[in-house]
């Protein structure tokens, strides 16, 4: 016998399974009518023979069930009748389904949504890539420095050219410019990438081409671009012949050769590339000059894809092997130097970076979350399962089996959850862009960190659902196969809550979320402790009265004698304006977006030690601008305007570049090598930060503008005014000067701070997010608990009252209930908080995970809510009428 | 037989007696009782409660047909047939049943 013959005469079945029972019924009728009969001829009385026979035959309704049975689908038809009945007792108490279903979709929509942002950030960030889990990133290495490092163009080539364990080897750096539109000037942000950039990636224009093989070499040989999808679409209105059509970038005219795939972003997390031109335009857009045959020039970023099998170890011992083979070709460049690789998610150069511990910490709360939330929504069950209890008792005295019992259980589980995923899901798709809204923009482009809601985040919501459904059935599962409920219901003794025979479970589960809520609100006090030290800490400059704002003299087409003019200009005219104490210009602000110019030095009386090759950051900076930022100088002096290209060669440099090369002795007057140009240390300042308020003290130095000139240049300005009292005073004094130019967003140093520590500042806003969420959802847990428990024991309460209780005896009564509990919950909430506070690592700074500041404000705050919480009954526990509650007896 | 009730069936024959006494041709359900309650001399009966059971089991692994006719007081009543399938099955479950008595008697024979 065939199993399909089987399934094939059940379908069948279905066809007339609404004739089934009529015909059953028939011939069971027919056959205790024949038992009948045949009795009946043995000589007994028509009635007794009919009813022997019915007494013989049984129960016909069971009959008919196992008959009927034997046709059906039982799993499937018995999940039919278990999500109607399930459908049914939610529809009747709305505000439980309701509630229970909002807790599940904070729950669930919080993990889809850190799930959807780790997806689209950390693990596939490059949709539109083919083989992205094969795709790594690569990064240069210097002894002596943790950090990875630019690679050069040189070293780029030569690590493709001998290495044979990758598909495929790609430049991709990041650049900003100015996209002139017209006598229209906007910040745009592209990349400079190699010839193969679009075929090693499979991404293949929609009109005209990718680059060809060669378009990456020779100085500005082949200004052509590839445009970005949006911006076809948006700059130029979707242009069918666009292909062919120039474009200005940094002055210099491109040839639009193809635009790029809708959905297509680049190759950088956090930032959607608008434009792609090859390598051999680096000049154009880079400063310090063309690099691409430099070795010593590490100013470039790019991605690997391995061969199918090949393990990141092998990879990296290749590559290093490479590498030792170049230190010992070019000992002058690449002495120390080597080649790491890195996982998409730890690419160190990108945003992924920035959000890997904020995200890593948001996975791990939103655990949290959900948790409460199940604990919420069991507990909800659990005291509707008390009001069910009767219906539970009849359904299994009629013979309905535990398992069965169970199955509904889980069923109506399954439901709240499955609900809840879908509102969660819905939730998750309205916030998958949400991350970005907490990053300010920088410079008028916004941030691109798209959330993924691919089969993936699909597949684990459902999981989460699973696990969650599970949780919810349990509770009252548990419940259900309890026997002497009513037993225990009785045992009453102690207090309200604590002393009730079953109900330690509701206790308990509170007691959960509580403790569960105080290990997040530790946390969230521990990052806004951290984010206030952070941005109340001196970062070596002034924050306050100092202003920032730059002029993009590039993309207006200046050479650099029409800049110093310009500049000179304008340094004029400011300094003049009222309220202006002082103003410089530099290539970089502090904090700033872009990376400080940096060189390999050399010193008298420093001995480099053979192994290292020092490379430091510096900054060209103009005249008064110690004075402007603030930065106290300890011995020497600031540039003064002679030390312009006439002028000897100096430079600044800071307290622990003094240190560490000059050793205690005074560096003033000693000599400084940068570029093969020699300079005389004229001052030393106090160490300040550069490009992170979190960095540890770094060598830096400083050198004037004019003997290292930038045509791009920030302009600092001490002033009292307001940023928007001076910023329309200063873009007048730059149209005065040329009607096609306006200065950028004039902000002051203390927003510049604000915006470097943006990361800082997200998971501080999710944190506290999310904190205030499970605060909220475990004070609803001790209120629905604590009010089902007055309202419980009502009888109680009431004798009490008759027994002379006052109205404030009840009151302190429920609320000493609902407070121990919550001390319990911060007592255990506490003792895992010392445990995993530690786990908040780098997000800390200078604050203890074990801060008492935070711990006591968390435990001020669940306090708070607790009482709340519990007040409400209490209050309702102090108004009970002793007559009606005995009454009611 | 040492007590006057009813042996138990012996677990797993109850479909095999059904198909044995349909071999002879089609009989509705209380006929079916009838026959192997009178061909074991009372000494096996079939309770109501589990034969309709069985019988829609049997229809479903297809072993046997069902259709509506009349009985032989007139009345409508529905007769069930073996279906080629059921009369191989009939075949193999008689043969295994034989197999396993034999061995059992060989057992209590000779040990």
């Amino acid at each position: 016998m065939s199993t399909f013959r089987e399934w094939i005469n059940r379908l069948l079945y279905l066809g007339r399974h609404h004739r089934f029972t009529g015909e059953m019924s028939d011939e069971v009728r027919f056959h205790i009518e024949a038992r009948a009969a045949e009795l009946q001829e043995s000589g007994i009385s028509k009635e007794e023979a009919e009813a022997r026979a019915r007494r013989e035959f049984g129960s016909t309704q069971l009959a008919l069930e196992d008959s009927r049975a034997a046709w059906q689908f039982r799993w499937l038809e018995d999940l039919i009748t278990d999500l109607r009945v399930g459908f049914r007792m939610l529809w009747r108490s709305p505000g439980f389904s309701a509630l229970a279903i909002l807790c599940l979709t904070l729950g669930i929509g919080a993990n889809a949504a850190v799930f959807s942002w780790v997806e689209g950030i950390l693990f596939r960030p490059y949709p539109a890539v083919v083989h992205q889990e094969r795709l790594m990133a690569l990064t240069g290495t210097a002894r002596g420095e943790s950090g990875p490092t630019g690679l050069s163009w040189p070293d780029y080539l030569d690590l493709k050219k001998n290495a044979t364990l990758f598909d495929a080897f790609f430049v991709s750096q990041i650049m900003g410019t100015t996209l002139s539109i017209g006598d229209r000037a906007e910040r745009a942000i592209g990349s400079i990438v190699s010839s193969n950039y679009f075929d090693a990636l499979g991404v293949h224009p929609v009109l005209g081409r990718g680059f060809e093989a060669g378009e990456d070499t020779g100085r500005n040989a082949h200004p052509v671009t590839v445009i970005s999808y949006q911006l076809w679409q948006g700059r130029f209105k979707g242009d069918p012949a666009i292909v062919g059509k120039t474009q200005r970038f940094n002055g210099v005219v491109h040839t639009i050769i193809g635009v790029a795939p809708e959905g297509f972003y680049g190759t950088f997390v956090g930032w959607a590339m608008q434009f792609w031109v090859p390598a051999s335009m680096e000049d154009t857009f880079e400063a310090g000059g063309y690099k691409l045959e430099d070795r010593g020039s590490r100013w470039m970023e790019a991605y690997v894809r391995l061969k199918p099998g090949v393990s990141q170890r092998q990879a990296q011992a290749e590559l290093s092997a490479i590498a030792r083979r170049l230190e010992i070709d070019f000992p002058a460049t690449n002495r120390g130097r080597s080649a790491k690789l890195w996982p998409l998610w730890q690419t160190p150069f990108n945003n992924a970076n920035t959000l890997l511990p904020t995200l890593g910490i948001m996975l791990a709360v939103v655990v949290f979350v959900l948790l409460i939330a199940c604990a919420n929504v069991g507990n909800l069950l659990l005291v509707r399962s008390f009001a069910r209890r009767h219906e539970i008792t009849v359904r299994a005295a009629v013979g309905a089996g535990r398992g069965r019992l169970l199955k509904q259980l889980l069923t109506e589980g399954l439901i709240l959850s499955a609900l809840g995923a879908a509102g969660g899901l819905l939730a998750a798709h309205w916030s998958r862009h949400a991350l970005v809204l907490l990053f300010p923009a920088r410079g008028g482009v916004s941030m691109y960190l798209p959330g993924d809601l691919d089969w993936r985040v699909l597949g684990l919501s459902a999981g989460v659902c699973i696990i969650t459904t599970l949780l919810l059935g349990l509770v009252p599962a548990m419940q259900a196969s309890k026997i002497d409920l009513a037993a225990a219901l009785k045992s009453e003794m102690g207090g309200v809550v604590g002393g009730h025979g079953k109900s330690w479970i509701r206790s308990s589960l509170v007691v959960a979320q509580v403790s569960l809520s105080f290990v997040l609100l530790v946390g969230a006090g521990l990052l806004i402790q951290s984010l206030q030290k952070i941005r109340s800490g001196h970062p070596g400059f002034s924050t306050h009265g100092v202003v920032a704002t730059s002029i993009d003299l590039v993309g207006a087409g200046y050479d650099e004698p029409r800049a110093r003019d310009f500049d000179d200009e304008l340094m004029l005219r400011v300094r003049a304006l009222p309220g202006v104490e002082s103003a410089t210009l530099s290539r970089m602000s502090p904090l700033g977006f872009r990376s400080y110019s940096s060189s390999p030095i050399a010193l008298d009386g420093y001995q480099t030690p053979p192994e290292e090759q020092p490379t430091v950051q510096y900054n060209e900076v103009g005249p008064d601008y110690f004075a402007t930022l603030g930065i106290p100088l300890v011995t020497g002096r600031d540039f003064t305007p002679a030390d312009d290209e006439k002028g000897a060669l100096v430079a600044v440099v800071n307290e622990t570049m003094a240190a560490q090369f000059w050793k205690g002795k005074s560096p003033l007057g000693q000599r400084l090598q940068v570029k093969g140009r020699w300079m005389q240390v004229v001052g030393v300042a106090r160490d300040s930060k550069y490009s992170s308020i979190r960095e540890l003290p770094k060598p830096f130095f400083y050198v004037p503008l004019r003997q290292n000139f930038a045509i791009l240049p920030c302009l600092t300005i001490r002033t009292l005014l307001a940023t928007e009292t001076i910023a329309p005073v200063l873009a007048r004094e730059v149209h005065a000067l040329d009607g096609n130019l306006a200065p950028y967003e004039v902000i002051s140093m203390q927003e510049q701070v604000d915006r470097s520590t943006a990361s800082q500042q997200v998971a501080v806003t999710l944190l506290g997010v999310l904190g205030a969420l499970a605060l909220a959802l475990a004070a609803i847990g001790l209120y629905g608990v604590m009010s089902y428990a007055v309202s419980q024991s009502t009888r109680e309460l009431g004798l009490r009252m008759a027994l002379g209780a006052g109205s404030s005896d009840l009151l302190r009564l429920v609320m000493k209930d609902g407070l121990v509990m919550t001390a319990t919950g911060v007592v255990v909430g506490a003792l895992a908080a010392l445990g995993l506070t530690r786990l908040l690592g780098d997000m800390l700074y200078k604050v203890s995970p074990r801060d008492p500041l935070a711990f006591g404000s968390a435990l001020l705050v669940m306090l708070i809510a607790a009482s709340v919480a519990c007040f409400l009954p209490a209050w309702r526990a102090a108004r009970t009428d002793p007559m009606r509650a005995l009454r009611n007896e | 037989m040492a007590s006057n009730e009813i042996p138990q069936l012996l677990p797993g024959t109850l479909f095999m007696l059904i198909l044995q006494a349909l071999a002879r041709g089609p009989l509705h359900g209380y006929a079916i009782a009838r026959r192997i309650k009178n061909a074991s001399d009372h000494g096996l009966e079939i309770e109501d409660g589990s034969l309709y059971p069985a019988l829609n089991r049997m229809l479903v692994k297809g072993w046997l047909k069902a259709e509506w006719g009349t009985s032989e007081n007139n009345r409508k009543a529905r007769f069930y047939r073996l279906t080629a399938e059921g009369r191989k099955q009939l075949h193999t479950e008689a043969e295994e049943f034989n197999k396993l008595v034999k061995s059992i008697q060989l057992v209590m024979r000779t040990v």
